[in-house]
């Protein structure tokens, strides 16, 4: 029966998936908003959130300092093999340390360190939280007065949110150091000059974008993870779509929202 | 006594998911400290049932009162202090399976009730005692623990709040029968104990029997019958006759559904 509707009229087909895409939006802005309304109103379960923020962001060093220590090496090389094809010692010097610093801290850091994340966190919840849903761990949450969002969600969007910008500050640095390391030990530039251009070169608003952009992945990748955890259905087959789809959702929009902050700051 | 209001009534209760009707105008009233079970295959909308009582699912239509009170449409702090006269034991246990047995049962004496730690330790060392298992169970994780250890974890952590009511969602699936009556006396000892209404889902006829005050039957979304347990044999209804009995042939037509 319902073939014969499909074959018949395609634009039923295509109504539906709009209609349900339509209702996914519609209901994670409801979940955005309920976590967000229990992020103040009491109680606020402070052991929770700080063994959130160290599963978020001291466990997460090793995998962000990596991405952004070889990032801002290539990006060294690349700089440079750009620009000895014409020119000065000094403008190769000029081009490779503004290129790292620009690339690593507006771009590769926050980027970088929010896929990563996604990766490694948002999985990890919506696997924890799926879980949950499905062993009915969450429905017994609620008989054990206890709200399975302000449980389960705030701690962990709050370490997200503020997680992810210490992350990408601690890459910034190690990003800029790798870019450091190629420049004088590789391309033979001054260790000095190297430092001081990058130093004259640097500005508040570099770095600045690129924590607010690290806050709102970390935001994006937590919830995410939370969402799509909290609403899985169907078993251990349920658990693993809802984890697939926690972390393509939240690379996608991480990769969306990077461009439109990146118009909003620095947008001609 | 026969103007206070029941502990739980569900009015007319309707729910449908899509174009699949499961509560159509369920009603049943449970009086204070009155144990019902009630009885039905599977997909006769046991369980929705429950979890609209919890609150998990907004029937479509109908009501839902506890002590006289409407609980549908309240506001999410009103819906936190009825979910506080409420306890549960689930299908599975639904023990948190990150936690020790010990935490798994303090957990909503500390978090609910606001229990001191060594309060509340000795509180569930009390109640995992009754249930049959000794301090040696306390730090073990859920993961260790066989089926019908973790129900009777499971019960432990219900009962310990002292709730008004409990449910039971299947309290035998799973279990040897053995383990399974064992379980259905440890309800009934509990319960008593506290004396707080109960209102189980369950196809397991044997455990109604044992559990049961009254048992009402829940079939296409009603109760067809509902009476005190030892007139279950006779009720008269050849569709509860057919339950009771199990045999295939019969009124009650099995839809074959994929599972």
């Amino acid at each position: 029966m319902s073939e014969r509707r499909v074959a018949i009229n395609p634009l039923r087909t295509i109504g539906a998936a709009t209609l349900g895409m339509l209702a996914t939006i519609g209901q994670l802005t409801l979940f955005m908003l309920n976590s967000v309304s229990h992020f103040v109103r009491p109680p606020i379960y402070f052991r929770l959130i700080g063994r959130q923020m160290i599963d978020v962001g001291y466990y997460s060093l090793p995998v962000v300092g990596m991405t952004t220590l070889f990032s801002g090496m290539v990006i060294a090389l690349q700089s440079y093999t750009g620009a000895e094809r014409g020119g000065t010692e000094d403008a190769a010097l000029a081009q490779v340390t503004s290129v790292v610093l620009l690339a690593v801290t507006r771009e590769l850091a926050p980027v970088l360190a929010g896929l990563m994340v996604a990766g490694r966190i948002g999985a990890a919840m919506a696997a924890e939280i799926g879980t949950m849903r499905v062993t009915e761990q969450i429905d017994a949450l609620t008989t054990l007065s206890t709200n399975p969002i302000k449980y389960l969600v705030v701690p962990r969007i709050i370490a997200g949110l503020t997680m992810l910008p210490f992350l990408v500050l601690i890459g910034d640095i190690i990003g800029v150091f790798g870019g450091y390391v190629v420049g004088v030990y590789k391309l033979d530039l001054n260790p000095a000059l190297y430092v001081q251009k990058t130093y004259e070169t640097l500005e508040f608003l570099d770095i600045f974008s690129g924590l607010v952009k690290a806050a709102v992945f970390g935001f994006v990748v937590t919830l995410l993870g939370c969402y799509m955890g909290y609403h899985s259905s169907g078993g251990a087959q349920g658990v693993g779509a809802a984890t697939t789809n926690a972390v393509v959702a939240a690379a996608i929009l991480i990769l969306i929202l990077n461009y439109l902050l990146t118009q909003l700051f620095f947008g001609i | 006594m026969n103007d206070t209001p029941p502990k739980i009534r569900l009015k007319n209760l309707h729910k449908r998911f899509g174009e699949k009707v499961v509560l159509n105008g369920l009603n049943l009233d449970v009086g204070k400290g009155e144990s019902v079970v009630i009885m039905g295959g599977s997909g006769s909308g046991k369980s929705v049932s429950l979890k609209c009582l919890l609150g998990l699912l907004t029937p479509d239509q109908g009501q839902i009162e506890i002590d006289g009170a409407s609980i549908l449409g309240i506001s999410e702090d009103d819906r936190d202090q009825i979910n506080r006269k409420f306890g549960m034991l689930f299908q599975h246990a639904a023990l948190f399976d990150s936690m020790t047995v010990l935490d798994n049962v303090t957990f909503g004496l500390i978090r609910g009730k606001g229990l001191m730690t060594s309060d509340a330790e000795r509180v569930a060392y009390e109640k995992l005692e009754q249930v049959g298992l000794d301090r040696s169970f306390g730090p073990r994780m859920p993961a260790e623990l066989s089926g019908g250890q973790r129900k009777r974890v499971g019960l432990a952590r219900a009962v310990a709040l002292e709730p008004e009511i409990i449910l039971f969602d299947e309290p035998t699936t799973g279990l040897d029968p053995v383990m399974g009556d064992t379980i259905n006396e440890l309800i009934v000892k509990c319960t008593r104990d506290l004396g707080a209404t109960t209102l189980t889902i369950t196809h397991d006829m044997a455990s109604a029997r044992v559990i049961a005050d009254r048992i009402a039957m829940l079939y296409q979304g009603k109760i067809i019958w509902a009476g005190p347990t030892d007139q279950v044999d006779a009720s008269g209804d050849p569709r509860v006759d057919q339950f009771i009995h199990g045999r295939a042939e019969g009124p009650i037509k099995m839809e074959v559904r994929r599972l």
